[in-house]
């Protein structure tokens, strides 16, 4: 909505080549990373960029390290060597509103304050576009409409949070993420607790931003087959370290799958999207 | 390739804009309606304060009339009365004002920061450490005057605050309001041993603070008010700065994080305005409770979950109860009820009514 503030001077991907791997341009991208809380290390050394434009989706078993990598590209956690770079620079370097105004959060675990509106809590996403003297403008109402309208939950404006369902009150939480307008927004996990409907309607959302806005959208989810259908890049971590990293129809093998999850499994192309499926072996099947 | 578009460009394509620049100008914003609300409810304190002011300057054990209380404000102050006015009633009400004010607005601060709405400004120790350096100076350095008191229990808050700061905040990667609130209790009932011990051995002493402890308005002396005006003054502003953080806060550190605040930061600023506001109010009038808890539990009720709303009527709300309650204490019994005494026989039915609540106000931890 203020492009002066994106980049806008970025090329465009060809969208002939087959399997576009990496564009030329990273805004954001981490270096050397050492990840991990006091003396548990959980990533040793890590280097990681996010292509622009991109549905880059972290993928790996629990405990490998995505939600700590998410939350060191968005200054939630310091890394104990490396740095995480925004536009070539240090993210730390920025002043806080800075980076707040290019690269929102979804978190995991959000609180509404109790008895909060919908309209308001959507509002609070505008907080980096404001200060003290200038509180609410014309700007913060379109945006917060505009995010209310793309999510859906424009009915649900005057309704308190907490006595929406799971699903509504998801639904909000990203409207407010979105309501922060930034070109990069993280999503840690953002399909857990929600039923298999409710996923799929978020994730459509998610690509329907993702091509239609521009935005650059990096995710943390659990289902590899949602990941397959829905990333435009995939990262596959195992033990802290970055295994497979590209487009879903490029890196997603059995051998991969097994290699990342331990998991012996077939990979057949998805009847309706043509992506990558990842079907389980299991053990009461294998003849 | 899918999933491919233009990076950089942010545009609702999908949405037609034309459409939503009309519903925003045509509509009301929808928060306008609870806004008006809101903003009724604050004229309506302003109001009730207004008039509790002047109630203060009118009455009490001898009722002046306004005529009086105007010409020795701001007149010759010929009448027998006027001293009554400018040395007991001036600086008791401007005393109620301030130190409501501060005393309601410490209260919305912490409940905000530890998202817990039954925390009093108290768990941070203020109350402890000042009584504790006001028993200290009677006790061991033989303190006597009011003035000498008020120094030794602003700084015995300042201290005691940073020390349950410090304890709360040391060595954790993440800020845990509930550490401070274990740290405050923990320090809270040394001190309060410590004090207890002093007074024991020393009669004397006993006898000094407790009128102090009895927290009181009446502090006969314009100066005194002064001299704590500018912390209060200043507690004040920075609270009212902080609502906007504080509202960010609400919502989790990793969203305040991601929205570009810095949860250090406010923390750090608010614990300072809690031990100004807290510090000097105490310092001056006594420990004074219930007020802290109960205002921003009203001022929550009535203008909803926003801290700038909360702050503003808090800021009204809280001198409209100390100065009833202290309108109060003068006409109940001849001897005059202290101010503490009446928050707490006000406040005791508020609170069991808010505990019986079936949807308590503030936010969940």
């Amino acid at each position: 909505m203020t492009p002066a503030r994106l980049s806008l001077a970025q090329p465009v991907p060809d969208e002939a080549t087959p399997h576009y791997t990496e564009p030329a341009t990273v805004r954001l991208r981490g270096q050397h990373l050492r990840l991990g809380y006091g003396d548990r290390v959980i990533c040793p050394q890590l280097d990681v960029r996010i292509p622009d434009g991109s549905f880059t989706v972290i993928v790996g078993p629990n405990g490998c390290g995505k939600s700590t990598l998410l939350r060191s590209l968005c200054r939630l956690i310091t890394p104990q060597a490396g740095q995480v770079y925004l536009d070539g620079r240090q993210i730390r370097d920025y002043p806080a509103r800075t980076v707040a105004q290019q690269l929102g959060l979804l978190p995991q675990s959000a609180t509404a304050p109790d008895g909060i509106s919908v309209l308001d809590l959507v509002s609070r996403g505008r907080y980096p576009h404001q200060s003290l003297l200038r509180q609410w403008s014309p700007q913060d109402e379109i945006a917060v409409q505009t995010a209310m309208q793309a999510t859906g939950v424009a009915d649900l404006a005057g309704r308190a949070v907490d006595e929406l369902s799971g699903g509504q009150r998801q639904r909000v939480w990203v409207a407010m993420a979105l309501a922060q307008e930034t070109p990069l927004l993280l999503l840690d996990e953002p399909t857990t607790y929600l039923d298999i409907a409710h996923q799929i309607e978020l994730l459509e959302l998610f690509r329907h931003l993702n091509r239609h806005t521009g935005r650059t959208l990096i995710a943390v989810l659990h289902d590899l087959n949602h990941a397959c259908r829905y990333a435009t890049h995939l990262i596959a971590m195992r033990e802290g370290r970055i295994v497979a990293e590209g487009a879903p129809g490029d890196v997603v093998t059995a051998d991969m799958v097994e290699q990342v999850f331990g998991l012996p499994c077939l990979v057949m192309a998805d009847p309706v999207s043509h992506t990558p499926m990842v079907i389980p072996r299991g053990k009461v099947h294998m003849a | 390739m899918p999933g491919f578009c233009r990076p950089g460009m942010l545009t609702w394509s999908n949405l037609n804009t034309n459409d939503l620049h009309l519903l925003v100008h045509k509509a009301p914003l929808s928060t306008s309606l609870p806004a008006a609300n809101r903003l009724a409810w604050l004229v309506l304190c302003l109001g009730l304060l207004s008039v509790l002011t002047l109630l203060s300057l009118t009455l009490g054990a001898k009722p002046i009339s306004l005529a009086v209380v105007a010409d020795s404000l701001f007149g010759p102050g010929q009448h027998p009365d006027a001293i009554i006015i400018t040395e007991g009633r001036l600086p008791r009400t401007l005393l109620g004002l301030l130190a409501g004010a501060a005393l309601g607005l410490s209260g919305a601060i912490i409940q905000a920061l530890t998202r817990n709405p039954l925390a009093d400004p108290g768990i941070l120790g203020v109350n402890a450490g000042a009584s504790f350096a006001v028993v200290l100076g009677a006790g061991v350095f033989g303190i006597t005057s009011a003035a000498g008191y008020l120094a030794f229990a602003f700084v015995g808050a300042l201290a005691t605050t940073l020390l349950v700061y410090l304890v709360g905040a040391y060595g954790t990667a993440r800020l845990e309001p509930m550490r401070f609130v274990l740290a405050g209790v923990a320090i809270s009932a040394v001190m309060m041993g410590f004090a207890s011990s002093i007074t024991l051995l020393n009669p004397w002493a006993f006898d000094r603070v407790r009128f102090w402890s009895a927290g009181s308005l009446d502090v006969r002396d314009l100066d005194l008010v002064l001299q704590v005006a500018p912390a209060l003054l200043l507690g004040i502003v920075i609270a009212l700065l902080l609502a906007r953080p504080l509202n960010v806060l609400g919502m989790g550190e990793d969203l305040a994080v991601s929205l570009g605040s810095r949860p250090r930061l406010i923390h750090a600023t608010a614990v300072l305005a809690i031990t100004l506001l807290c510090g000097a109010s105490t310092a001056i009038a006594g420990p004074i409770g219930f007020v802290g808890l109960m205002i921003p539990h009203i001022a929550r009720w009535m203008v909803g979950t926003d801290q700038r709303w909360i702050m503003a009527c808090t800021l009204l709300l809280a001198p409209v109860l100390l100065l009833a309650s202290d309108i109060i204490g003068r006409l109940l019994v001849p001897g005059e009820l202290r101010v503490s005494i009446v928050t707490a026989f006000v406040g005791a039915p508020v609170l069991i009514w808010l505990a019986r609540r079936a949807q308590p106000s503030g936010s969940r931890t």
